[in-house]
C-alpha cells in the first residue's frame, strides 16, 4: 500500500477522511432505523412521539417504556423457547450432517453417488412449497406447539452435509488408516480423529444454522399457536399487533428482544463474518 | 477397507430419514395434494387439474406473481451491485474498520420483524424518512410509504435490500481477499488509477462471486414473505403481495391446501432455473 508513488501528504489524508466520511454514512443508514427506534423507546410518556419534525433526541430520556413493556410482555420466557430452537437446532443439525457427510466423503458403497445427488438436490425444494404437507404431518405426528416440532423439519441441511463433506476430503486418509490399524473402528475414527480436525467447518455450519434458526419467523408462526411456545420473532410480532396504538412500547419491546442476538454477534463476530466468508467459498 | 457393509448407511440414516420425512414425503404428497380439493376437514377428493386452471384464471395470482417479478427485478442488481462497492469499502486498512464491518452485519443478524418494526417506524407519514427527504428538498409533501398502492411494494424492498447488504458485502469480501496482492501491485506499476484497478481486476476477478450473488439472492427474492407479512400484510389492496404471501393465506387462513399446494409447485419451477444453474457452479468447485 505504501508503495504508491509521489503521493503528497495531504492528498493521504484527503482520501482517508473521506473514506471514514463514507463509513459513516453507510453506517448510519445500516443502523439508523435501530437508533430512531432506541430513540422512540427512550421517549417519556409526555414527549409527543409524532411530531414534525421529528425529535431526533429524547427531551428526557427514561427508561420507563422498558419496564412496563417487560410486564406485558414475557421476555424471559420467549428467550427461552428461542435458546431452546437455536441450539436444539444447531446441535442436532452439526450431529447429523457430520454423520452423513463421513461416508460420503471415504467410504465406497452401493449407491453412495445417487444418494449424495439426492441430498444435494434437496436444496431446490422450496420450503414454502413443502409447508403445508409438513404442516399436515407435523399435526399427525403431534409436533404442534413442540419444541422437536419448530426443530425437526431443520435438522439436516444439504449446504451441512455438504460442507462438512468437503472438510472431511481435505483430511488426509493415511489418518484414518493409521487409526484402523490400531483396531480403531469407523465410528472411533469419526469421532476421535476426522471430528476434532474439521472445527472450522463445524464452527461455519453452527454459526450459519444459529442465524437461520434463531431468526426463522415462517415455520414457527405456522406450527405454533400456543403463546407460551413463542419464539422472540413471534412475541414481538403478536406485541406490536397488540399494542398498536403504543409506539413507546413497540420500540421498548424490540430493542429488548434485539440484545440477545446482538450481544452473541459482538461477542463472536469473528466467528460470524469468518464464518460467513467461509461459507460464501464453500457452499 | 475392512468395514462392514452396513456402516456407511447407518451413518446416513439419521439425516436421511429427516430429509425423507421432511423433504421427499412432503415433496411427493405437495404434488398430489395440488390435484385435489382438501380443506383439512373433509377427505381430499381428486380434481385433476382444476387446481391449476383456476389460478390461471385468478387476477390475485397473476398479481401476486407480477409482484414477485418486479420484487426480483428491483432487488437482485441492487444486492449484486452495492455490496461489491461496500465490501471494496470495508477492505481498506484503516483503524477501526472492524467495527464497520460489524455495523453493516448488523441487519443480516437481526430477526426480519424487529428490522420490519423499525422500518415501518422510519417509513410512518411524520416519521424520519420523509422528514429528511424534506430537508433535502425532495418531497414537497410527506408520502405514505406503506399504506400507498404505488410505494408499499417498493417500500419493503429496501428493507429487503437493506437486511441483505451485509450478508452478501461479506460474500465478495471472501472474494476481494482471494485476489492476489501482486495484480495490484503491476497495475500500481503501470500506473492505473482508482477506476482502472476497479473494472480491470476487482470485478473480472469476482465475476464467480457475481453469480453466486445472482443466484442466491434471485431464489431468496422469488421467496420473500416476512417482510411483507411483517410491514404490510400484503396491502393496501394486495399491492405489495408477493406469490408466496398468496400460498400462505391461500394455505393457513383460508385452509384451501390443494389450491394453495398447486401455487407453490409454480413457485417450485419458477425457483428450479435458479437451483439448477446454482447446483452447477457447486458442481464445478467440487470436481476435483
Amino acid at each position: 500500500m505504501a508503495k504508491q508513488k509521489n503521493q503528497a501528504p495531504y492528498r493521504k489524508i484527503v482520501k482517508k477522511i473521506s473514506l471514514y466520511i463514507l463509513l459513516i454514512v453507510v453506517t448510519l443508514f445500516m443502523i439508523g432505523p435501530f437508533l430512531w427506534l432506541l430513540s422512540t423507546a427512550l421517549k417519556s410518556g409526555g414527549e409527543n412521539i409524532f411530531q414534525y419534525p421529528p425529535k431526533l433526541l429524547p427531551e428526557e430520556p427514561t427508561f420507563k417504556n422498558f419496564g412496563t413493556v417487560m410486564e406485558v410482555f414475557p421476555f424471559w420466557r420467549y428467550l427461552f423457547n428461542s435458546a431452546v430452537v437455536a441450539v436444539l437446532t444447531v446441535v442436532l443439525n452439526v450431529l447429523f450432517c457430520s454423520l452423513a457427510a463421513y461416508p460420503l466423503a471415504r467410504m465406497n458403497f452401493k449407491g453412495k453417488n445417487i444418494i449424495f445427488v439426492l441430498i444435494i438436490a434437496t436444496m431446490m425444494i422450496p420450503f414454502q412449497l413443502l409447508m403445508i404437507p409438513v404442516y399436515i404431518i407435523s399435526l399427525k405426528l403431534g409436533l404442534q406447539n413442540t419444541y422437536l416440532g419448530m426443530v425437526l423439519p431443520h435438522v439436516t441441511t444439504a449446504f451441512g452435509v455438504f460442507l462438512m463433506r468437503q472438510a472431511f476430503m481435505t483430511v488426509p486418509k493415511s489418518l484414518d488408516e493409521s487409526a484402523r490399524m490400531d483396531g480403531a473402528n469407523s465410528f472411533q475414527i469419526w469421532l476421535r480423529v476426522l471430528m476434532p480436525l474439521v472445527k472450522p467447518a463445524m464452527v461455519t455450519l453452527t454459526i450459519f444454522t444459529f442465524v437461520s434458526a434463531w431468526g426463522d419467523f415462517l415455520w414457527p408462526l405456522i406450527i405454533v399457536n400456543d403463546n407460551d411456545m413463542y419464539t422472540l420473532p413471534l412475541g414481538l410480532n403478536m406485541l406490536s399487533g397488540t399494542f398498536t396504538s403504543d409506539w413507546r412500547l413497540i420500540a421498548a419491546g424490540a430493542i429488548i428482544s434485539m440484545i440477545p442476538i446482538i450481544t452473541i454477534f459482538l461477542l463472536l463476530q469473528r466467528f460470524f463474518i469468518g464464518g460467513a466468508m467461509k461459507g460464501a467459498i464453500k457452499g | 477397507m475392512r468395514t462392514n457393509k452396513l456402516t456407511p448407511y447407518l451413518f446416513l440414516l439419521p439425516g436421511c430419514i429427516i430429509l425423507g420425512a421432511f423433504i421427499f414425503y412432503p415433496m411427493l404428497q405437495a404434488i398430489w395434494m395440488s390435484f385435489t380439493d382438501y380443506n383439512m376437514i373433509t377427505d381430499p377428493s381428486f380434481v385433476q387439474f382444476d387446481n391449476y386452471k383456476q389460478l390461471f384464471q385468478d387476477d390475485l395470482f397473476w398479481k401476486t406473481l407480477t409482484n414477485t417479478l418486479i420484487y426480483l427485478v428491483g432487488v437482485v442488481p441492487a444486492l449484486v451491485i452495492i455490496p461489491i462497492f461496500l465490501a471494496v469499502l470495508v477492505n481498506q486498512k484503516l483503524k477501526g474498520i472492524a467495527f464497520f464491518r460489524s455495523a453493516f452485519y448488523i441487519p443480516v443478524v437481526t430477526s426480519l420483524v424487529v428490522a420490519g418494526i423499525a422500518w415501518d417506524w422510519v417509513y410512518k407519514e411524520n416519521g424520519l424518512l420523509n422528514y429528511v427527504l424534506d430537508l433535502l428538498n425532495i418531497i414537497s409533501e410527506p408520502i405514505p410509504w406503506l399504506t400507498s398502492t404505488n410505494t408499499a411494494l417498493f417500500a419493503v424492498m429496501v428493507v429487503t435490500v437493506w437486511k441483505g447488504l451485509g450478508y452478501y458485502m461479506i460474500i465478495y469480501l471472501a472474494g476481494l481477499q482471494s485476489i492476489p496482492d501482486s495484480l495490484y501491485e503491476a497495475a500500481d506499476i503501470d500506473g492505473a488509477n482508482w477506476w482502472q484497478k476497479m473494472t480491470r481486476i476487482t470485478i473480472p476477478m469476482l465475476m464467480p462471486f457475481v453469480l453466486i450473488v445472482t443466484i442466491m439472492s434471485s431464489i431468496a427474492a422469488m421467496k420473500v414473505f416476512e417482510e411483507i407479512y411483517v410491514m404490510t400484510g400484503g396491502g393496501p389492496l394486495h399491492s405489495s403481495e408477493t406469490l408466496v404471501f398468496y400460498i400462505y393465506t391461500e394455505a393457513f387462513d383460508r385452509l384451501n391446501m390443494g389450491y394453495a399446494s398447486a401455487a407453490g409447485v409454480i413457485l417450485f419451477i419458477l425457483t428450479l432455473v435458479f437451483s439448477l444453474i446454482n447446483l452447477k457452479v457447486m458442481g464445478k468447485d467440487n470436481s476435483e
